[in-house]
């Protein structure tokens, strides 16, 4: 038979003064599985621990019940106690008579001190029902998966790998780099984007604990923290990487010309090409889609240009499995298409662009050798526009939020185009400046300053042509009244947006989503780089817009969580998780879908003892469940058993008042 | 017309069936099922902040909402429960993800049940109180406490009751 202690404490006056303590020490005696029941000042002191132990051991205690305060302080105190004296932790209940009685009914005793006893009753009653519970502990495979290779992912690739962590850096495009890799100066310093970029992107590929999987997407992720298994594809570039010097002979004479989207298709690039030419790794790609030998077998100047015979065009997909710890992703952003706004003319007027155009038209390695063009008629425009929040805060074209990073790129872009055009003027339409940061009012202030750039608060309402120039109507909301400016080139702020794959993606590695796209953290302060999902962290605009700087402390942020899980050889688990059990289980499988972790799967198991025959039974995977219980509420074959909220604890504190 | 009667002597009349009754003073219990990381966080809040509130609950802990079996709810309504309470996290923000919905789902079919073999509506409820709100699970336990307080004793739909 059970033998059960009850330990009640006075908490100083905190219970004593509003419960009648000793009538409640008499009153559990009561319960006939009681061996002992005593009260002491401090239960959570170390003679109040020591009182627990040595009554463990006298009366050889089969549970343990504490009255005193919230489980929630001082659980792991009293479980510490109950080990000590060589008693598994988890044989203790804590009766809550502080926070859920003495503290709230201080003005009826008679009736905290009866819920008191109901309240020792359950615990009492429940404990009965505990069983030996032992932490989990799960492998860990000591290798991270970073999924995107813009500075995020390049940021947290090396902080990992320079932990001596292996890392794979799966990315999408031919070359790392991400939009960071497009961009001219960055504000707030003006310093040049490419000069701070490129010597990371080759720490990146020559780093002995990074493997750098470019041109290849994560198709598949399975298991659990510190046990993911990735499916990686490797696209056919059909050059073979391994030879290929990067001598760029075939994208000289390759025929077929088309638009570069790394200049945001001002200028043409090659079928067969390099995105930029200090990309990593600094080997070319065929585009499929526009290459005619692989189109129409036409062609083939390439291999022949190639001294090392790289060119393969029977090529295929690749997909390749790698074995993961955790996963860091940072898949970056997107920019909105600014088309909804007609009345602007935008598709109609060609000398409407944005801002990342304006960016690589200002590059001094980009497609206009760092001078901005109107794309109409070449000529160097002397008035520019800037228009600011366009699809940003704007619910009946755009997205709601602030896109957070146009205010401080258009101040950029205007000192930008006086350095690079010097009888050049900057109007900039803005609803509102912000530009908190450090170093960010001062720089607004430099390009209102500076280079006089004149800031006009309100809205365009109109664009409209007359002879060459663009007309651009809009509201100064200062003095009230509507302005008109002639302009030679009008730049739109395009709203930051989450990458339309997201949604896929997250539903491929089993983490949430907003409803813009973006992929949720698990608390928005407390916990901003970690998923719901145990082991995912993510780093930079795949998250929610934000600048460089933002983007790099939350890529280190990510390489920091993922140092701490690699920590030890092993992860400790709560061993409050649920199991199924095949004999009850009917295969129903209403628990895979309620679980918010997925981690649940089906088994194949013989109908019954030697038999051949196979049924389909539920199991649930140790590492990934969290012990939320609902499938335990589910199952209608009572097969499922959540440890430390089983039906028998529960009913039995249920049925002991 | 006899029920009318016994309540202006005083005595507490069962909402369900007039047969029972309990003398004026009879206080009902209720049980309350909270989740651990907000609801019973909450209750615990109050505490700490000695709000008062009628002392008729009794609280039991699980993990999240969604662990709440109908079962759980209908045994208390067997033995010594006159009321139930079931609080869990506010919409979005279950530690679970998703389990609060589960629950509130669940809840609802359950709460038809009861309606359907008799039980009044305010017998069982269910709300939202986060980790910080105090002061609301104060005043959610007052109000079912007094819902119920108006129900009366509870008919018990047990075996030795038919
Ligand atoms: C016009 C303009 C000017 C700016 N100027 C500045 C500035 O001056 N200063 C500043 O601090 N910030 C500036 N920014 C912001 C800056 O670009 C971002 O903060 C930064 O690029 C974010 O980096 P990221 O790695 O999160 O995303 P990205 O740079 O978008 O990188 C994401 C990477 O992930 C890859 N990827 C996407 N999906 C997948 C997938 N499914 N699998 C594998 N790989 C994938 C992409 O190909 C890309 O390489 C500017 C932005 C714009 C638009
Ligand atoms: S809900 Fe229960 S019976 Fe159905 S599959 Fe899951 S464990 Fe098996
Ligand atoms: S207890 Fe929750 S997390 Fe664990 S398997 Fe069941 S539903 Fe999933």
């Amino acid at each position: 038979m059970a033998r059960v202690g009850v330990f009640v404490c006075f908490c100083g006056a905190n219970i004593a003064d509003f419960i009648d303590v000793p009538a409640v020490v008499e009153e559990a005696k009561k319960v006939k599985e009681v061996k002992v029941s005593v009260l002491y000042k401090y239960m959570c002191s170390d003679p109040g621990q020591q009182m627990i132990r040595d009554a463990i051991i006298q009366n050889r205690l089969t549970s343990v019940v504490v009255a005193a305060c919230s489980p929630r302080m001082h659980e792991k105190t009293f479980r510490k106690a109950l080990s000590d004296a060589g008693m598994n932790p988890y044989l203790l209940e804590v009766a809550n008579i502080r926070e859920h009685s003495s503290w709230v009914h201080q003005k009826d005793k008679k009736a905290a001190t009866e819920k008191a006893n109901d309240l020792i009753r359950m615990a009492i009653a429940k404990s009965i029902a505990n069983e030996q519970l032992h932490e989990i502990s799960v492998p860990v495979t000591k290798r991270a998966l970073v999924i995107g290779g813009g500075i995020a992912g390049i940021q947290a690739a090396l902080d990992i790998a320079d932990a001596r962590i292996p890392v794979t850096l799966v990315e999408k495009s031919p070359s790392i780099g991400g939009r960071m890799a497009q961009l001219d100066e960055t504000f707030p310093t003006l310093d040049c984007s490419q000069c701070i970029l490129t010597p990371k992107m080759v720490d990146v590929a020559s780093h002995p604990y990074i493997e750098l999987i470019p041109y290849a997407e994560v198709i598949e992720l399975d298991g659990y923290v510190g046990n993911y298994k990735a499916k990686i594809k490797k696209k056919a570039s059909y050059v073979n990487f391994d030879t290929c010097t990067g001598c760029g002979a075939c994208t000289q004479k390759c025929p077929v010309k088309v638009p570069n989207e790394f200049n945001m298709n001002i200028d043409k690039r090659k079928a067969i090409y390099t995105p930029f030419p200090q990309a990593v790794p600094n080997k070319p790609v065929i585009d499929a889609e526009h290459c005619t030998m692989l189109l129409k077998g036409k062609c083939g100047i390439c291999a022949k240009v190639c001294e090392k015979g790289s060119i393969d065009y029977k090529m295929v997909d690749e997909v390749i499995e790698r074995e993961i710890g955790a996963v860091v992703v940072a898949t970056g952003y997107d920019l909105w298409d600014p088309k909804p706004y007609e009345e602007y003319g935008v598709g109609r007027y060609k000398d409407i662009i944005t801002s990342l155009e304006f960016e690589r038209m200002v590059s001094a390695s980009g497609p206009t050798n760092g001078v901005p063009l109107r794309p109409s008629d070449g000529k160097v425009p002397k008035n520019v526009v800037f228009i600011k929040c366009i699809g940003s805060r704007d619910e009946a074209k755009g997205i709601e939020y602030c896109s957070k990073i146009c205010c401080m790129y258009t101040a950029k872009h205007a000192i930008l185009l006086h350095h690079k055009v010097h009888d050049s003027h900057a109007y900039i339409f803005y609803m509102d400046i912000r530009a908190a940061g450090k170093g960010y009012e001062e720089f607004v202030k430099r390009a209102q300053v500076e280079t006089a750039a004149t800031y006009l608060r309100g809205r365009v309402s109109k664009i409209y042509k007359k002879g060459d120039k663009l007309m651009v109507r809009g509201e100064d909301a200062q003095i009230g009244q509507v302005v008109e400016v002639e302009a030679d080139l009008v730049v739109l702020a395009t709203a930051v947006i989450a990458p339309h794959e997201n949604p896929a993606l997250a539903r491929l590695l089993g983490i949430s989503y907003d409803k813009y796209g973006y992929l949720s953290e698990a608390h928005p302060k407390l916990r901003p780089v970690e998923t719901a999902k145990a082991g995912i962290f993510l780093a930079g605009c795949t998250q929610a817009p934000k600048d460089i700087p933002d983007t790099v402390a939350q890529a280190s942020a990510c390489a920091a969580k993922v140092c701490g899980l690699f920590a030890g050889d092993t992860l400790k688990k709560d061993p409050m998780i649920s199991t199924i059990s095949n004999e009850f289980c009917s295969g129903c499988l209403n628990c895979v879908k309620v679980c918010p972790y997925q981690a649940i799967v089906t088994e194949e198991i013989p109908l019954g003892h030697g038999s051949k025959e196979l049924r389909t039974v539920a199991k649930i995977n140790e590492g990934v469940c969290q012990g939320c219980g609902s499938c335990v509420a589910i199952c209608r074959s009572m097969a499922i058993s959540l440890a430390g909220f089983t039906d028998p604890q529960i009913i039995n504190e249920i049925v002991a008042i | 017309m006899e029920t009318e009667v016994k309540k202006a002597q005083g005595t507490m009349v069962s909402a369900e069936n007039p047969d029972i009754t309990a003398p004026a003073d009879w206080q009902p219990v209720i049980m309350g099922i909270l989740c651990n990381w907000c609801s019973y966080a909450g209750s615990d809040l109050t505490g700490t902040s000695r709000i008062q509130y009628p002392p008729n609950i009794r609280i039991i802990r699980v993990p999240c909402s969604s662990r709440v079996d109908p079962w759980f709810i209908i045994k208390s309504l067997q033995t010594a429960a006159d009321g139930v309470l079931i609080s869990g996290c506010h919409p979005g923000d279950c530690h679970y993800i998703s389990g609060n919905y589960y629950a509130r789902r669940r809840f609802l079919v359950t709460k038809k049940l009861l309606n359907f073999i008799g039980y009044h509506e305010n017998r069982v409820q269910f709300s939202w109180v986060s980790a910080a709100e105090g002061p609301k699970f104060a005043k959610v336990v007052a109000k079912v406490t007094e819902d119920i307080k108006q129900l009366g004793p509870l008919h018990r739909y047990k075996k030795e009751n038919f």
